[in-house]
């Protein structure tokens, strides 16, 4: 099968990448660039473990095509944390046990970072509303829910 | 339960002394710095070199005989590497063991994983391809003739046990009941838990209370589909990694049904994405062995939401009949339950299960619980979480409620008044020990939740349950590092993140160590004894028992040391703070030895330390909860809103407190999805209709309110902590507090799973005139 040549930047770094015409954006990342943080839960966008931003917007990595990224910035959990710096929320979600298997953590996160640079100062149930796209069976959200409004006041310097 | 323990089990009394660090919440879990960074790794993110895809074809029929299978246009498609089908898998004969909480036999474990006569279900495993690129692998399973001859089926669990019903297998006559019956039936298997007189129960009473209640399938909903690489070599062994909650289980399986030895099969389990009782199965492993063996290159199968759906899990539909007969001073009499289970394509429902624990809350003199374990045109069942018993406990609590209303008697205080305690005689044989049930019930009475006003069409809902705690075998080894550092080796899988904590901090609290200086690492199979999957809440009970035992056995280890070091006796030398001391002034004067300075010289005083412990756990204590619920029923769209949970359960004693209530949380909101969306549907050719997470409704989070957690601490007197199993108690009381919470609110029953709105709706409908004439 005749591949695409794809042009890109993934949490500032220069990333070329062959793909078929219907691989998605996140079987690119997880099989061919081994960027392994996004999870697929669904394939069909609607558990948002696959979550990334493309050109500072979120997406479900699984409804864009390989191509679709051609000249887009791509951030994804791997970039999150500032070398051995944990991003707030990162860390707001170790300390508030807001994980259990973490499959739906990584995709959690970058749901909740861009919930917060929208909404800084959310009300616990704009936090619900906002992150109601990403499915966690673990959890229950209660300590999700605590974890994002904690890292908001932090990041707020509050 | 449904094992019986053994003889020769172990128990560690319940000791009661000051503790530095189980009890408390460590600073941050081991695991959770990989899972926040996306570096944990899940068995769908390891590759091998040279790895093929492998794709699985499914039958897209409910029934149907296969008359041939042709693959050759499949083989000769570029890129394909290898096919397999029923022909690749050796056939079994019936042989049972145990597979998490659940029995299985192996004639039909083979038929499961792969389609032998007939399919039995939509999206039972027909094919299997390997190719070079998951684009080929799909394309090849298009080229894959397969013949069928299409059969009536049957999915509804009332509608299979007919006497016309279509048979899933001709030769099934019903076990248990006695006449054998002549004729086959899809009724595989009857079971009978009784105690005391039920007539005579029933006569005793005054007002006797019977009703029917129907539940849908539902799903563990793990949000990680099942996934697994294999590779087997030349010398005829093979190795996989798996998500999985036991692997041992899994080699165990995998190596009788590929007629393997066990030593040539090694598998190690990746960081679990969810379990909750769905993956204790084999269904990739083997047949990615086979398709590495075929092709000669390691092969990863992983599978899709819609295979998850269709093809694992679920858990058991139900319909289910409760009676209850009670005094009129509030004494209960007699209890029974009716139990017909479906249990999948093949027979194996959780009815061994749940049955014990369908009264096991109250003190009654005669029960009888009577299942039917049935087989329909679904996927097997396998465990979720408490199996089967949230839907008992949807009637039982449902008629307690409507006695109570009868009997004007506060809903809080019939429980309380008929409450299970120590001594309790059950109907499943022990009797209860130490319990904190009623601890539980009290503690609802004062909880702040029963004071909160509430408005129009807003009800409050009060139900309970029980599950009791598995043992079984379990393995750890603790090695002392000569740097003072301790790694404890445990082969319990840890599901989610909160065992291998309270591993570690029973382990510092053993030693005298600090908690971040000990370190618990999940074996494969090749570098530890045999460990039961993780099941029936043994997680933190068994492999906590087992770090204990270790643990002490390491101490005996490290005083033969200092003895050695001292020249004197091994009983003179004691275990005090991380630190070997002369057990009295009559020793000598020695200065304490710490478990630094011993790990660093014991290579030339007799060699490494280590512990072991393999041992089979029989201490694990029963564990018990009370809910609570608020919740608001719209009169428009029959949406029922949730307001407040609150949720108090016995935890023996919680070794990290503050995860015992997460994992309350995420019990309790399994069940709320149960209770208000979550169910199977079929379409009339007996195929899924709602295979994906859009129609499969799992609760997100503005669907929940804010969860309120009690633990209560009533210590398990078999095990050393006190502890107890706390995983699945939590998700039995919501289905049953929420209905209880809807009459409360609008006056109407629920007995139909799920309360979704349509259903809530037309009940409502139903009950207008009613209402109106009142
Ligand atoms: S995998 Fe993309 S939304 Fe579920
Ligand atoms: S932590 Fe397991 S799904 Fe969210």
């Amino acid at each position: 099968m005749k591949k695409h040549h794809v042009s890109t930047t993934i949490n500032g770094d220069e990333v070329d990448f062959l793909c078929e015409t219907s691989e998605t954006l996140l079987d690119v990342l997880r099989d061919h660039l081994h960027l392994t943080g996004a999870k697929e839960g669904c394939g069909t966008g609607d558990c948002g473990a696959c979550s990334v931003t493309l050109d500072g917007v979120l997406v479900c990595s699984c409804l864009v095509l390989g191509v679709e990224a051609e000249g887009k910035e791509i951030e994804t959990i791997e970039g999150m944390a500032d070398g051995d710096e944990l991003h707030p929320l990162q860390r707001k979600f170790v300390e508030h046990i807001a994980l259990q298997c973490g499959i739906c953590t990584p995709g959690l996160l970058i749901s909740a970072r861009s919930l917060l640079e929208k909404n800084p100062n959310p009300t616990e149930e704009e936090v619900r509303f906002g992150l109601a796209g990403n499915l966690c069976r673990c959890t229950g959200y209660q300590n999700i829910i605590e974890a994002v409004m904690d890292a908001a006041q932090e990041m707020r310097g509050a | 339960m449904g094992m019986k323990p053994s003889p020769f089990g172990t128990q560690i009394p319940y000791e009661e002394k000051e503790l530095k660090v189980v009890g408390s919440n460590p600073e941050a879990r081991p695991d959770a710095v990989d899972k926040v960074t996306g570096k944990a790794r899940y068995a769908a993110d390891i590759n091998l070199p040279g790895q093929l895809t492998g794709k699985v074809l499914r039958s897209p029929h409910a029934h149907a005989r296969i008359k041939s299978i042709d693959a050759s246009e499949a083989e000769k498609l570029k890129g394909v590497k290898a096919v397999i089908c029923r022909d690749d898998l050796p056939d079994m004969p019936v042989m049972h063991a145990a597979a998490g909480e659940i029995m299985v036999n192996f004639r039909d474990v083979t038929r499961t994983i792969m389609a032998r006569e007939k399919a039995l279900f939509d999206g039972h495993p027909v094919a299997a391809v390997a190719a070079t690129s998951e684009s080929i692998a799909k394309a090849a399973l298009k080229l894959i003739k397969v013949e069928y001859e299409v059969l009536p089926h049957v999915i509804d669990v009332v509608d299979a046990m007919k006497p016309d019903a279509p048979l899933l297998h001709e030769d099934q006559i019903t076990k248990g009941v006695e006449p054998t019956p002549e004729k086959p039936s899809n009724i595989a298997a009857q079971m009978v838990s009784k105690l005391g007189d039920i007539e005579e129960g029933f006569e005793q009473a005054d007002l006797v209370v019977e009703r029917e209640f129907n539940t849908k399938a539902a799903h563990q909903g793990y949000i990680e589909p099942h996934a697994s690489l294999a590779i087997y070599t030349e010398g005829g062994n093979a190795e996989v990694w798996t998500s999985t909650q036991g692997h041992f289980l899994i080699r165990a399986q995998i190596a009788e049904i590929l007629e393997m030895d066990i030593s040539r099969v090694k598998v190690t389990p990746a960081e679990l994405g969810g379990g909750f009782g769905g993956k204790n199965m084999i269904y990739l492993e083997p047949l990615a062995i086979v398709l590495s063996k075929k092709s000669g290159r390691p092969v990863k199968m992983v599978m899709t939401r819609d295979e998850v759906f269709r093809a694992s899990g679920p858990t058991s539909g139900t319909n289910i009949i409760i009676k209850i007969g009670i005094t009129k001073g509030g004494k209960i009499t007699a209890a029974q339950a009716i139990l017909n289970y479906q249990s999948g394509c093949f027979p194996g429902s959780s009815l061994p299960l749940c049955t014990p624990t369908a009264f096991t809350r109250y003190d009654i003199a005669n029960v009888l619980v009577i299942g039917n374990d049935v087989t329909c045109n679904r996927p097997k069942v396998t465990a979720y979480r408490s199996p089967g018993a949230p839907m008992i406990a949807f009637g039982v609590e449902t008629v307690m409620d409507e006695i109570a209303e009868e009997l004007n008697i506060d809903r809080l205080e019939i429980r309380l008044m008929n409450a299970a305690k120590e001594g309790t005689q059950t109907h499943f044989g022990p009797k209860l020990g130490p319990i904190g049930f009623i601890e539980t019930l009290e503690a609802a009475k004062a909880h702040n939740h029963m004071k909160e006003k509430l408005g129009p069409n807003q009800g409050r809902g009060i139900a309970t349950g029980f599950w009791n705690t598995l043992g079984m075998e379990t393995s750890a080894t603790l090695n002392v590092n000569q740097d003072g550092t301790a790694s404890l080796i445990y082969g319990t899988v840890d599901v989610a993140g909160g065992m291998r904590t309270a591993y570690s901090q029973i382990v510092a609290e053993e030693l005298g160590i600090p908690f971040k200086k000990v370190r618990a690492i999940q074996s494969d199979t090749s570098s530890l004894g045999f460990n039961f999957t993780t099941a029936g809440s043994r997680g933190t009970a068994a492999g906590g028992m087992a770090a204990v035992k270790a643990s002490r056995d390491a101490i005996t280890r490290m005083c033969e040391v200092a003895a050695r070091i001292w020249e004197v006796e091994l009983d003179q030398v004691v275990w005090e703070d991380g630190h070997a001391r002369p057990a009295s002034s009559n020793v000598g004067e020695f200065e304490p030895l710490s478990l630094a300075e011993i790990a660093m010289k014991a290579g030339f005083y007799g060699g490494t330390i280590a512990g072991h412990a393999e041992i089979n756990v029989t201490g694990g204590g029963p564990g018990f909860g009370t809910h609570l619920v608020d919740v608001e029923v719209d009169r428009e769209t029959g949406a029922v809103k949730l307001l407040r949970y609150t949720i108090i359960q016995d935890a023996g004693k919680a070794v990290f407190p503050e995860y015992v209530k997460a994992q309350f949380h995420g019990a309790a909101v399994q069940g709320i999805g149960l209770a208000l969306n979550e169910e199977y549907i079929y379409d009339e050719n007996g195929v899924m209709a709602n295979p994906g997470f859009l129609d499969y409704r799992m609760p997100v989070a503005s669907d929940i309110p804010v969860i309120d957690t009690q633990i209560v601490e009533v210590p398990n007197p078999n095990h050393p902590y006190g502890i107890r199993g706390v995983g699945e108690v939590p998700i039995i009381p919501p289905l049953a507090a929420i209905s209880n919470a809807i009459y409360d609110a609008v006056g109407i029953r629920m007995r139909d799973h799920p309360m979704s709105p349509p259903k809530v709706l037309a009940a409502l409908d139903e009950a207008a005139p009613a209402t109106a004439a009142e």
